[in-house]
C-alpha cells in the first residue's frame, strides 16, 4: 500500500517548484498504519477529540473585513466563502478547526517576509478562522484576494489563493491546503496548483455561487473541503465522525 | 480499497512563507492563534527545542511544527487535557522551534511513550508526520513496536536527545528533510 496516496496528493519534490528541491524528504515514508490494523487494540496514538471547545473563538473571527478594522473597511472586492467539511463517505464532520490567511486586494500580506511592492491595507490582515458547525458547514467574510509575483521562475506569479488549514479529531485529518479561484489563468502557470495529480486539481478550485453571495454586498465562493479520517484503516472507515 | 468513498480527497498545497500571522503565537499581536506552543498538564514538565535542516544541512526557518501527544498516563483524550501545540523556526536566529509540555506516557502499554509531529514549510507540497521518542526511555524503546518497524540504522533519527543538568528536563530534536540522516517519516495514515 502506498504510503502517500499520490493520485490524491502533490509529491514530495517537484521539479517545478524550486523550493521543494532540498525540503521534500527523499525516503519513502515508512507505513505504520498496517502494524496497528493487526491488533485492534492497539491504538495509533493520535486523537484529539472534538475541538470545538478547546479552542475560544471569537463572534467576529470568521469576518476577515471587521476582525482587525481599525479606521474603516479594507479595500478590495467583499467576497462570501462557504461549504462544507465532509469525509471520503460525504458525511459532514463537525468540530473542525479551520484557519485561513491569504494576500490583500493588492497582493500583499502582512508579514515581515513578504516584500512585495504593493500597499499594506491597514484594515485588513487576512487572517480568520471558525470551526464547523453540526452539518460540517464553515463561512467566512472576506476581500478576494489579489495575485502577487514570487521568485521561483522568471515573471512568476501566484495565482489569487486563500491559504487554508484544518484541524480534526485525529492526526490523519490534518490538511494544510489553498483555494484557487474559477478561470485563473495564471493556475496553469503554477507549480504548486500544478504539482497535483491532474484528476484532483480541479478539488481545489472554488465555484462561483450566487446563492452563496449577499446581494448588494459581496459575491460567493462555494469550496467544499475533504479530509482523510477516523482511526482504523481507511478500508474500515465507518465514517464514525456523526 | 477505496471503493466504498464518494468523495476524493483535497489534495495537500504548501504552507507557503506567510503562515505565522495565523497559525502560531509569534505571527502578530492583534489576531493571535487559540493554539500556542505550550501543552499543560498533570505530570513531568519538559521542554522541546530543535532545528528543521534541508539538504544542505542548512537550517530552515519558515517550518511549521506541530506536536500532539497524550497525556502523562497516556490517554489520548480526556476532557481537561488538549496534547496539541504549534511551534514555528522563525522567531529565533537559531531557527530553532521550542515548546514546553509535560512527558507523556505510552499509549499501549508494550510500546514506548512518544510524541506525534506533524512538520511542514514552504517547499513542502505535503506535510509530514514523524515520531519523537525519549533518550532516557531505553528500555521502553528497544520494546516499541513502531520504533522496531523502523531499519536500525535510521531509528536514531527518532530519539530525542535529553540534555544534560537543566533544572526541567529538556530534549533536543532536530528533524533533517533529507541526507544522510534524514529523519524518518511515517505513512498510510
Amino acid at each position: 500500500m502506498a504510503s502517500i496516496d499520490s493520485s490524491q496528493n502533490p509529491p514530495f519534490i517537484f521539479a517545478d517548484y524550486k523550493s521543494s528541491l532540498l525540503r521534500g524528504p527523499m525516503q519513502s515514508p515508512i507505513d505504520i498504519v498496517e502494524l496497528y490494523s493487526r491488533n485492534s487494540e492497539t491504538k495509533i496514538g493520535e486523537l484529539l477529540g472534538s475541538l470545538s471547545s478547546r479552542f475560544a473563538i471569537g463572534e467576529l473571527d470568521h469576518d476577515l473585513t471587521r476582525n482587525v478594522c481599525n479606521e474603516g473597511e479594507p479595500l478590495g472586492e467583499r467576497m462570501i466563502v462557504s461549504g462544507r467539511v465532509l469525509n471520503q463517505l460525504g458525511k459532514p464532520v463537525p468540530g473542525v478547526l479551520i484557519e485561513v490567511w491569504q494576500a490583500n486586494a493588492s497582493g500583499r500580506y502582512v508579514h515581515k517576509a513578504d516584500q512585495h511592492e504593493a500597499p499594506i491595507d491597514p484594515n485588513f490582515i487576512g487572517v480568520g478562522r471558525c470551526i464547523s458547525d453540526r452539518d460540517g458547514q464553515y463561512r467566512f467574510c472576506t476581500i478576494k484576494p489579489g495575485a502577487y509575483p514570487w521568485k521561483n521562475h522568471p515573471n512568476a506569479w501566484r495565482p489569487q489563493h486563500i491559504h487554508f488549514s484544518l484541524l480534526g479529531e485525529a492526526i490523519n485529518s490534518r490538511l494544510v491546503t489553498q483555494m484557487y479561484f474559477p478561470g485563473d489563468p495564471l493556475l496553469s502557470l503554477d507549480p504548486i496548483f500544478m504539482a497535483v495529480p491532474a484528476s484532483a486539481r480541479e478539488r481545489l478550485v472554488s465555484t462561483f455561487d450566487l446563492s452563496i453571495s449577499e446581494a448588494g454586498f459581496a459575491l460567493g465562493y462555494h469550496f467544499d473541503i475533504v479530509i482523510a479520517g477516523g482511526l482504523s484503516t481507511p478500508s474500515e472507515d465507518d465514517g464514525g465522525h456523526g | 480499497m477505496a471503493s466504498k468513498f464518494t468523495r476524493g480527497l483535497t489534495p495537500s498545497q504548501t504552507v507557503g512563507p506567510f503562515f505565522t500571522t495565523a497559525l502560531t503565537a509569534s505571527g502578530n499581536n492583534t489576531f493571535v492563534s487559540p493554539v500556542d506552543n505550550e501543552v499543560s498538564g498533570v505530570g513531568q514538565k519538559i521542554n522541546l527545542h530543535g532545528r528543521v535542516l534541508d539538504g544542505n544541512g542548512d537550517p530552515i526557518s519558515d517550518a511549521l511544527i506541530e506536536i500532539w501527544q497524550a497525556d502523562s498516563q497516556g490517554n489520548l483524550t480526556s476532557s481537561d487535557f488538549l496534547g496539541f501545540a504549534r511551534s514555528d523556526t522563525s522567531s529565533n536566529s537559531e531557527s530553532s522551534y521550542f515548546f514546553t509540555t509535560i512527558k507523556p506516557g505510552a499509549v499501549n502499554k508494550s510500546d514506548a511513550p512518544h510524541i506525534s509531529v506533524i512538520v511542514t514549510m514552504r517547499g513542502l507540497l505535503t506535510h509530514v508526520y514523524t515520531r519523537l521518542y525519549f533518550s532516557d526511555e531505553l528500555e521502553a524503546n528497544q520494546q516499541d513496536s513502531v520504533l522496531n518497524h523502523v531499519p536500525e540504522n535510521r531509528r536514531a533519527t527518532l530519539i530525542a536527545r535529553r540534555a544534560e543538568n537543566k533544572l526541567v528536563p529538556s530534549y533536543h530534536f532536530d528533524i533533517h528533510m533529507q541526507g544522510e540522516n534524514e529523519t524518518v517519516f511515517f505513512g498510510g495514515l
